[in-house]
């Protein structure tokens, strides 16, 4: 005869289970999954807890929040995945406010038939990225969906930090004969995306520069030079980060086309598909917009830094009632960097 | 990047810059119509008209494959994604272009089409050799650059035995094109055309080969210079058509020796002449009907047809009435000419095909170049 | 109109298809438009075919035709 053993509970599969509906309903396997899965890596006092919300002291500044929902595809890409670029990302949302990032909540969504294995990578990596980065994940959620409406898993991070007394950072403080600073590479994060889409898939070297930036920032801070703007460029590359600072400074931009660092292997990817890198996507690269006689410093702190090696100076807000980003051409001719128009589609022509 | 940054060299450029402000008659003004859309890209992108004496304009001309392509045939692609259920595969170019009923593939594809971007006619093919169970059709777009990667895709597919793979063949052609311009209703008007010599194509080159292009500088008495991609080459074909017309002669020159031959890629031409044949006529959005300058596929491939598959009618959709498109095509007026450009018309909201595709001489003025109008 | 790219072709495949390289990007393409091509030969690359083989020589002949100094032809 045998004995049903007290307290046992079987572990969760993760190398060959899948999340089901039951995960998402509230009961004793949406516990579990916590426990062994999100609890287990992320463990910090707060999940410890088990309660509904984190409980968290009262911060030392202005508080600052930010929010920023991943939707990646594919999960899992060169140089990371969707769980530590939900870390990073607002992270860094919170950092280019001139905040110290304190705490994140995650909200998981997962699709029915999602594999526990792949779960756990992202958990892990989520984990790893926060506990680097300093910043605990200290409350979350999960629900499911059924199969066929979800892509997998998505993920929602929230940010809050703390901005002393006296800084105030904004896109609107770009003013005419400030520096424009850009930390490193562009392009780096995007074509190592798309390097990995079926009938586009190429083979390179590429590796996503998915990043938490606060230290960096902190560095840059710290300095005590005159910073007015500090934006992370993702989506839509740096031009579109560009248009928007100008837009609402009111001011217009000059840019250089030779200082843009690039490296050969985004480029060499570029002219492949017909892109342009001012327009593909970074996940660890900062803008920094200064006062003129403080951008030597700005550089200077920012490639002591090994996440600002390749920084360089790029171009000049200068006043335009149009607020045009323009570019000298290496070739030495001029155009706009505009808008972008939807999102950057490989070309044929 | 190698035969790239040599041919970007911005210091060289300046020489260039040079020998054309010096060999540019100043009691003269020449045009030159750069007839390809990389052409367009290319000189906007780098700003080449910034190099260039003020006596020296460049024309847009309609060599962009995605600008001249009917509404019509947009819609017979949506048709067969969103009535037939096709996997419909295309280039990315053609994702965004405005057709009927507020449609675009792109947004087919939100209502539920299977639409699929594809860098190759052979991603098309593989797809096809995956889903037997999918009636899979490749839209075909693009001047002569483009239509031997369809042919070697169709032979693929019937060597295969694909009974789930066709084409919707839009591929159109070069010299057609250039014989429109030279004989637009304002030519005939004017009695003359109104440019001075043609910058050929680069790529569409190194198929058909320099030989098409000495029966229009023979006929019309304008010179050619076929150019290569990259900014240098388009300089360097300029001031080559500028010592042409300063010589009163009219030839067809190769800047771009490196890749273009007079007889062209014989192998890609014969691929293509066993796959394609000429169709009658063919509606070119902003230049009408033009006979015989498309192709469609021979009888012996009907079978990868997919207008002969699936009973397709094509219904012609006439541009806005503003819309100065046609105008614009033939080099006789320029972007800023038109009522709705920048206005109503902008690369979000495409009215015409000037500024359908990022080489249309209405976006590539908009994108790259608006602000020397303000 | 077609956009096209100078790519180094590093290795031959069965079915026609080679892999080229561009600053150390990777791309299999199809061979089945050129014919006699060697690894090390420089190729024109659109929609993943190689249209035609790149004349190195002819390539230097047209640098050294972009930096020479043409005289003027302006009238007296």
């Amino acid at each position: 005869m045998s004995e049903i053993r007290k307290g046992y509970v079987r572990p969760l599969d993760l190398k060959h289970g899948q999340v089901d509906m039951a995960h998402g309903s509230g009961g004793r396997a949406m516990a579990q999954l916590i426990e062994e899965l999100f609890a287990k890596h992320l463990g910090n006092e707060w999940l410890a807890q088990g309660d509904d919300g984190a409980v968290l002291p009262p911060g030392s500044g202005r508080l600052v929040m930010a929010t920023d929902s991943h939707v990646v595809s594919p999960l899992f890409f060169p140089g990371g995945d969707i769980g530590c670029l939900s870390v990073h990302g607002t992270i860094n949302d919170v950092a280019v406010m001139g905040a110290k990032p304190l705490w994140l909540s995650a909200a998981f969504v997962l699709e029915e038939g999602f594999p526990l294995a792949e779960l756990a990578r992202i958990v892990e990596s989520m984990a790893d990225a926060a506990r680097e980065a300093g910043v605990p994940v200290v409350t979350g959620d999960t629900k499911v969906v059924e199969r066929g409406k979800g892509d997998g898993v998505f993920i929602t991070t929230t940010g809050v930090g703390v901005l002393p007394e006296g800084r105030s950072l904004s896109g609107r403080k770009a003013r005419p004969g400030d520096a424009i600073l850009v930390s490193g590479t562009l392009g780096d994060h995007g074509m190592a995306i798309m390097a990995q889409r079926e009938s586009l898939g190429f083979e390179s070297p590429i590796v996503s520069d998915t990043a938490a930036l606060h230290g960096l920032i902190a560095a840059l801070l710290e300095t005590g030079a005159d910073i007015h703007v500090l934006r992370d460029p993702t989506r839509g590359g740096l031009a579109t980060t560009l248009n928007e600072i100008a837009q609402q400074s009111g001011v217009g931009m000059m840019l250089r086309e030779n200082a843009m660092p690039v490296k050969p292997a985004v480029a060499g990817a570029c002219e492949f598909l017909g892109l342009d890198p001012l327009y593909v996507a970074n996940e660890g690269k900062v803008v920094v917009i200064c006062a003129p006689q403080d951008a030597e410093r700005l550089l200077s702190a920012l490639r002591a830094h090994p996440l600002g090696a390749d920084a360089a100076c790029i171009g000049e807000v200068r006043a335009d009632p149009h607020h045009f980003v323009q570019m000298t051409t290496g070739f030495g001719g001029k155009r706009i960097v505009d808008w972008l128009t939807g999102e950057q589609l490989p070309r044929i022509c | 990047m190698k035969y790239i940054d040599e041919f970007r060299d911005g210091e060289v450029a300046k020489g260039i810059a040079a020998a054309i402000r010096q060999e540019a008659r100043p009691d003269r003004r020449y045009h030159f119509m750069e007839f390809c859309g990389g052409h367009t890209h290319a000189i906007s992108r780098y700003g080449v008209s910034d190099l260039l004496p003020e006596n020296v304009r460049m024309i847009h001309g309609p060599g962009c494959p995605v600008c001249v392509l009917p509404i019509g045939r947009v819609d017979q692609a949506i048709r067969l994604a969103l009535e037939q259920g096709v996997t419909l595969c295309t280039y990315g170019d053609c994702l965004r272009v405005p057709a009927s009923e507020h449609l675009s593939l792109l947004k087919a594809k939100a209502k539920g089409g299977d639409i699929r971007m594809v860098y190759s006619s052979a991603d098309a093919v593989a797809l096809a050799q995956k889903h037997p169970e999918k009636q899979v059709v490749f839209f075909a777009i693009g001047f002569e650059t483009t239509t031997p990667p369809t042919a070697v895709a169709i032979k693929q597919a019937k060597a295969l035995g694909l009974a789930n793979f066709s084409v919707l063949c839009c591929h159109v052609l070069t010299p057609s094109a250039i014989a429109s311009i030279l004989e637009s209703p304002e030519v005939r008007q004017w009695g003359t055309v109104p440019l001075d010599g043609f910058v050929g194509p680069a790529h569409v080159s190194t198929i058909i080969g320099s030989r098409p292009y000495e029966f229009f500088a023979e006929e019309y008495r304008k010179p050619v210079v076929i150019a290569g991609f990259e900014p240098l080459d388009v300089m360097q074909a300029i001031r080559m058509l500028i010592r042409q017309v300063n010589e009163g002669r009219a030839e067809v020159e190769n800047e771009f020796a490196r890749a273009v031959s007079r007889e062209g890629n014989l192998k890609a031409q014969q691929l293509v002449a066993e796959v394609f044949e000429l169709r009658k006529a063919f509606e070119w959005r902003g230049l009408n009907v033009i006979p015989y300058s498309a192709l469609k596929l021979r009888r012996e491939f009907a079978e990868f047809d997919a207008e002969e598959r699936f009973a397709l009618d094509y219904r012609p959709v006439p541009d806005h009435k503003a819309c100065e498109c046609g105008a614009i095509l033939r080099g006789v007026k320029k972007p800023q000419d038109c009522k709705l450009f920048g206005t109503v018309c902008t690369p979000e909201n495409p009215i015409g095909s000037c500024m359908v595709s990022s080489e249309g001489a209405c976006a590539a003025h908009y994108t790259y170049g608006r602000y020397k109008d303000v | 109109m077609c956009l096209a790219i100078p790519a180094q072709v590093i290795e031959l495949r069965e079915s026609d298809n080679a892999v080229v390289d561009l600053a150390g990007v990777r791309k299999e393409i199809s061979l089945a438009l050129v014919e006699d091509v060697a690894v090390g030969d420089y190729v024109i690359v659109h929609v993943g075919y190689a249209l035609n083989k790149l004349d190195p020589e002819e390539a230097e002949k047209t640098l050294a035709l972009f930096a020479e100094l043409g005289e003027s032809t302006a009238l007296p």
